[in-house]
């Protein structure tokens, strides 16, 4: 299926969940602190991300501070 | 501490806050956070990239800041709700830096979404620090709408063009309560001690440091500044007049006439 992840479009096995995106996504090893999810314009909170599978045409944002403000 | 800075119940020495925004580079950054002085430091919130080394998160707390997270960027009062919330999934801080501009070219608050969006996060248990116009009605509105501390621009963001409306300033300090920060405008130290000097409670600098030729040095110059405004606003200036009053005055003045001798 194709998600998008970060304005990028993905290919990712059915039932992807969040967890699974962001190991992927951030390289292993990389820790998950001072990082945020939004699914769909939604916040997910760090505790549903083990749980919470992805569908067709999700939009997720992958988060963390940058110099700014 | 004899002139502690409170908001929302956390006690700081350091009337800086510094934003994170614009320095070339992490080290860059974190010389002038410790030049600084600053106890507090604003960051945003963007897409990670997995290629970027070192986080502004490890300058922070190596140089021990206190984390306040911004929502810039945001154009509308749900935007900046929903960044909220993932800047408190993210950093387990419920402190934000409400920003809600409404146009790339100012920068401008929109004050409509600002007020609506502060209301949505008072209400979701967030402190909230609201970035507004150095408007002195919006202020109040700010303040009965909850927010920890109401942060007026002096010029819009990163234009380094100073306090353009003293005067409102004036009004927002004096009808306020809650801590009343200088942000956006400072060009250089004098800005920041103007604030001081007009009663603000605390001064956030972001490109005034970090785009000065040398970040450290400006860092340090600003820190001096806010703390010579901040002894000035206790001092107590004295009043602007037309004309001079003499600091000593005319009695006991020697005749000095050179009047012939009558022998």
């Amino acid at each position: 299926m194709t998600v998008t992840v970060n304005g990028e479009a993905t290919e990712l096995a059915d039932n992807t969940t969040i967890e699974q995106v962001l190991a992927r996504h951030l390289g292993p090893g990389r820790a998950v602190s001072g990082v945020a999810v939004a699914l769909n314009g939604e916040v997910v909170a760090r505790t549903e991300w083990g749980g919470r599978r992805l569908r067709a045409h999700d939009r997720v944002e992958v988060l963390a501070a940058r110099g700014g403000g | 501490m004899d002139d502690p800075f409170i908001i929302a119940g956390v006690t700081f020495s350091s009337r800086l806050i510094m934003g994170t925004g614009g320095a070339p580079s992490l080290d860059a950054l974190e010389r002038a956070v410790v030049a600084s002085g600053a106890e507090l430091a604003t960051v945003a919130l963007r897409r990670v990239s997995p290629a970027a080394r070192g986080s502004v998160l490890d300058v922070l707390e190596r140089t021990g800041c206190r984390l306040l997270p911004n929502t810039a960027g945001c154009f509308t009062a749900r935007d900046a709700v929903t960044t909220a919330q993932l800047a408190r999934e993210a950093f387990g801080t419920d402190w934000i830096k409400l920003e809600v501009i409404a146009d790339e070219r100012t920068l401008l608050p929109e004050a409509v979404e600002l007020l609506d969006a502060a209301e949505t996060l008072v209400d979701d248990g967030f402190a909230v620090l609201a970035y507004t116009n150095d408007d002195p009605v919006l202020a109040l509105r700010l303040e009965a709408a909850g927010c920890a501390a109401v942060m007026p621009l002096g010029s819009p963001i990163g234009s380094g063009m100073g306090i353009l409306n003293p005067f409102n300033l004036a009004l927002i300090v004096d009808s306020l309560s809650v801590p009343v920060i200088l942000d956006a405008g400072v060009g250089t130290a004098s800005d920041a001690a103007i604030a001081m000097e007009l009663g603000c409670d605390a001064v956030l600098a972001a490109s005034a440091v970090t785009r000065a030729r040398e970040s450290a040095t400006m860092a340090e110059a600003v820190r001096k500044a806010v703390e010579a405004g901040r002894l000035a606003r206790r001092a107590g200036r004295i009043p602007r007049r037309l004309y001079a009053e003499p600091s000593t005055t005319f009695e006991d003045l020697p005749d000095l006439k050179p009047v012939p001798h009558p022998d």
